[in-house]
């Protein structure tokens, strides 16, 4: 057996180094090509310490993960490299191990947990959240039904789930995004395991919920010895718990060295580079801009909306019964100015997507008033028949957040970025294929992507395919919901230039709606927070980024992780209870 | 602490590593179009691409299915009813005994059974009847429009008999038969099938994009229309259509019954498709352009669900051909003098004739069982590859 070598990995100098990965490198084989998703990856993972694999999408941080487990697609082949997990009796190179092997069996979920990104897909949903749990326990623990219940409540208990005696019964669903989280995490301890992987374990969560979840990791980390792996491509959270850091671009390590190191003393041009976009974004690019507008009410606005709000279910249904009503959007008033970026930013269920299709009626209002004042008459948005509508789509245009599925697959660029042109029969012909190259040089694009379809350009390619469609009909306003967020770090700051770039040559005003305090920031005049459908607090960004005055916006922007290992912004964080 | 290492790349690397497979040029995907992409996809599946040459094969021979067939369907020989198949032999003894290439059928040695009467028939080596290709034989019109009277193949002299499928009761040959049955029988499928297609995407279109009330209505009327016993029903429907009616009349009825019952199933499939497809971003983008309705469907939804449709309609034909068949072989669909294969089944109904002449049976049955799995195999293809963006 290969398994078992001589060498001992922990050396006390050293400290106690769990697992080892010495130039571990897998090819997947595609239809055209091979790829080599990992290179040459040598890292450890010391007992009580955080490992950070930093990358972007498609850097292989996640196949690296995976391949410690041997959780790999079928076209994927370690093909060189030790995986060396520290045993008592010597160590144990897991990349020798086969599919189905018992020590492999007992390595997963027994010596080292996982956590995913995706709390809703990884749990079960027809068992209760208790068994799932126990059932780890009976796997990997001598212990018997009852002993694995208790245990069960002790862990719920640990990860903070309030009254876990009783939410052991519980159903997935009946779990918020966060709490399931929690949950995922008392599975992966169940075991007790040494190495700890989280995959992503907190991108798919609010910003204060990722706070407290990162809070909670890091002290279970703490109090249990565990080594930790890490992997992320947010540079803050990077900042928050890393001790040690893993570039990763392309499926090899371009740099990695303590969390220190590599925030204040980055060598390779990628991090560098990277750590710039992240810090970047810290700054108000508007605030030293001297084209933009005065926040002063003195000018007359280009929108506004007044008292406007969506309920659901508050309709009779069919049987006579009223349903519980949902206030979606609950009285929200505000004025835009012409030349003006108005962030909404608030976490996910506050109301702020609904919003800006209630300006846009693509969702109908229940109560309240939009009032465009674009073209020198006031329009009231409210009032519209689907013809007049037409018009007010044409002066104000949406961004999507997904870049993937707001271009129409089967159509070429120059037919989805023409389509609002051929619509409102503008022009067409030689008129048209002149207008679309226009619009594509506006994005920065080449005229020569005017033939293929989208599933040939990238995610920040699409997302200005995108924005020149909104831009073909002259808008007035472009409302971008999230248009940021399916991007990657680098590319993110990129499109935002790009937007006050077209809003220096064009007379556009911005409804930016996002999740992400850091790009509002960086892009916006004025800020409105959103918290359960009602508009919290308004303000100017640097106000709002830096002087909150509502508990709510204070947890908020509190929660948000610094990328300076330095400076970490959680040791003093708010919180808020409502 | 770990110490603090970085790789120092003289030339920055721009993208992922990748090194190819093999030697030879790679398709250049980024500019392909959809549909080529679709067509990558579903050439690598060699099943459904045997299956898809087995179909075009079988169309081509319903399309020149006079000229391919020896003889005519309804020229019936009495002399040679149940006649066994002859085989094609290339070489032939001559009368000095030397073997010589001659591209023959053996002729038939009759005996009569004087107890019954019954005729039977022994391949008679020493009989040889010369054959050849592009022979004139039998005349015909061409497409009701072209008067010929070459056929691919047959015996040099048109008094000669060459039954290669061996001859039904009538003394009619089979192979001719089942030729001209192809046309019929592969025909029923695609006028039916366009029938279901057009009643389907556009009641499967109106339900899926508009909902609520007119997806309520139409999603019941369909459930009423499968809800029905099919076979009673076909029984019924078939047992009205007048006696007096010709054939090629009754063709089209029984055509047009079969469908009615069709399209339920791309209905339910196009609907589905728009629930998913009238929420997605781009639907919404195109909204707000300011598309109409029948743009948003037509420009925009049905464009993405053509290939679905053609993959569909491909799992729908075999279903039609298999309804055809059955209805005429329980006697209530096509009657003679129109030949379509389950019309040939007709003739293999009762044991006897399975036991006196067992090809009756096989051939038309083996045209049906290929073509019912050629279409599923082409079916299953085309759907593997209607969505060109996965993986």
């Amino acid at each position: 057996m290969q398994a078992v070598t001589t060498e001992r990995l922990s050396d006390g100098a050293e400290g106690d180094v769990v697992l080892r990965v010495d130039d571990l490198s897998l090819d997947f084989r595609l239809r055209t090509q091979i790829l080599h998703a990992v290179r040459n990856v040598s890292f450890e993972l010391r007992r009580g310490q955080t490992l950070c694999l930093v990358g972007e999408s498609g850097s292989g941080k996640s196949v690296t993960a995976r391949a410690l487990l041997h959780i790999l697609d079928k076209n994927g082949a370690i093909t060189t490299g030790r995986i060396l997990l520290a045993g008592k009796h010597g160590d144990i190179d897991i990349a020798t191990l086969t599919e189905r092997s018992p020590e492999l069996l007992k390595i997963r979920g027994g010596r080292i947990g996982l956590i995913f990104q995706e709390p809703m897909s990884s749990l079960s949903p027809v068992h209760t959240i208790g068994s799932q749990i126990v059932e780890a326990l009976l796997l990997h623990r001598r212990m018997d039904k009852k002993q694995a219940r208790v245990e069960t409540i002790e862990l719920l208990r640990q990860v903070e789930i309030p009254n876990p005696d009783k939410m052991i019964d519980r159903y997935t669903f009946e779990f918020s995004g966060g709490m399931r989280q929690r949950a995922m995490i008392a599975m992966a301890l169940a075991a007790d395991p040494e190495i700890l992987i989280a995959d992503e374990p907190t991108t798919a969560l609010d910003v204060t919920t990722q706070a407290e979840i990162l809070d909670l990791i890091k002290r279970l980390q703490v109090s249990r010895g565990m080594a930790m792996l890490l992997i992320t491509h947010d540079m803050g959270v990077v900042a928050e718990v890393a001790d040690a850091v893993a570039v990763m671009r392309y499926g090899r390590i371009v740099e990695a060295g303590s969390a220190d190191d590599i925030f204040h003393d980055a060598r390779h041009p990628y991090t560098q580079r990277l750590l710039k976009s992240t810090v970047k974004l810290e700054q108000n690019q508007r605030a030293d801009d001297q084209s933009a507008p005065d926040p002063a009410t003195t000018r007359q606005p280009v929108l506004s909306v007044r008292h406007l709000s969506k309920l659901y279910g508050a309709s009779t249904s069919w049987f006579g019964g009223h349903g519980h009503a949902i206030k979606a959007v609950d009285d929200v008033s505000f004025d835009l100015y012409p030349g003006e970026n108005l962030g909404i930013v608030g976490e996910s269920g506050s109301g702020k997507t609904t919003l800006g299709r209630l300006i846009l009626r693509t969702v109908e209002p229940s109560a309240g008033q939009v009032t465009y004042l674009g073209q020198g008459e006031p329009v009231e948005v409210t009032g519209l028949n689907k013809r007049q509508l037409k018009g007010f789509h044409r002066d104000v245009r949406l961004v999507f957040q997904d870049p993937f599925a707001s271009l129409n697959p089967r159509m070429t660029v120059k037919e989805i970025i023409g389509d609002p042109l051929i619509v409102s029969d503008t022009m067409r012909g030689a008129a048209l294929e002149r207008r679309v190259i226009e619009l594509l040089e506006l994005v920065g694009l080449d005229a020569m992507a005017m033939e293929r379809y989208p599933h040939a350009f990238s995610g920040g390619q699409r997302q200005r395919i995108g924005i020149a469609r909104a831009l073909a009909l002259d808008p007035k306003i472009i409302i971008a919901d999230e248009a940021t967020a399916a991007l990657d770090v680098s590319i993110r700051a990129q499109i935002l230039d790009l937007l006050l770039e077209i809003q220096k040559r064009l007379d556009l005003s911005f409804i930016f709606i996002s999740h992400d305090i850091s790009v509002v920031r960086y892009f916006c005049d004025r800020v409105a927070v959103m918290h359960g459908g009602k508009l919290v607090e308004m303000g100017t960004a640097e106000q709002i980024c830096t002087n909150p005055q509502q508990p709510y916006t204070k947890s908020l922007i509190s929660a948000v992780p610094n990328p300076d290992p330095r400076n970490k912004r959680m040791m003093h964080r708010t919180r808020f209870t409502a | 602490m770990t110490a603090h290492t970085f790789i120092d790349d003289s030339v920055p690397e721009t993208g992922p590593a990748v090194s190819a497979l093999k030697a030879g040029s790679p398709v250049e995907t980024a500019v392909a179009g959809p549909w080529r992409l679709m067509w990558i996809k579903f050439v690598r599946n060699k099943v459904a691409v045997v299956a898809g040459i087995i179909i075009l094969l079988l169309y081509l021979i319903g399309l020149f299915a006079e000229f391919l067939a020896p003889a005519l369907p309804d020229t019936s020989r009495p002399q040679f009813t149940n006649a066994p198949p002859q085989e094609i032999r290339l070489f032939a003894t001559q009368p000095d005994g030397s073997q010589q290439f001659l591209l023959h059928v053996t002729g038939y040695s009759m005996t009569v059974d004087q107890a019954s009467l019954r005729r039977s028939y022994v391949i008679d080596d020493s009989q040889v009847v010369p054959i050849g290709f592009f022979v004139k034989g039998a005349p015909y019109k061409l497409w009701g429009a072209f008067s010929l009277d070459t056929h691919l193949i047959g015996p040099l002299d048109p008094a000669d008999t060459m039954y290669l499928l061996g001859t039904d009761k009538l003394g009619r040959d089979l192979l001719s038969r089942l030729i001209h049955g192809t046309r019929t029988s592969m025909s029923i499928g695609l006028i039916g099938v366009t029938i279901s297609l057009i009643l389907g995407v556009v009641l499967g279109s109106i339900s899926g994009f508009y909902g609520g009330w007119v997806d309520m209505v139409i999603q019941r009327v369909i459930e009423v229309i499968s809800s029905m016993p099919t076979i009673p029903l076909w029984l019924g429907l078939a047992a009205a259509i007048p006696l007096s009616w010709s054939p090629l009349t009754v063709y089209f009825v029984i055509t047009l019954i079969v469908s009615l019952f069709g399209w339920t199933g791309l209905a339910r499939e196009v609907r589905g498709r728009f629930f998913a497809l009238r929420t997605e971003d781009f639907v919404t983008a195109a909204r707000l352009d300011g598309s109409s309705e029948r743009r948003l469907i037509f420009r925009h939804i049905l464009p993405s669900l053509t290939s679905h449709i053609l993959a569909v309609i491909t799992l729908a034909l075999p279903t039609m051909i298999v309804a055809e068949t059955a209805l005429s072989f329980l006697g209530i669909g096509l009657k003679a003098p129109v030949v379509s294969w389950g019309v040939l089944l007709q003739d293999a109904q009762n044991v006897r004739t399975i036991a006196n002449a067992p090809w009756l049976l096989i051939w038309p049955s083996a045209a049906v069982v290929l073509t019912v799995l050629a279409y599923n195999f082409l079916g299953d293809g085309m759907r593997d590859a209607a969505d060109p963006y996965e993986s």
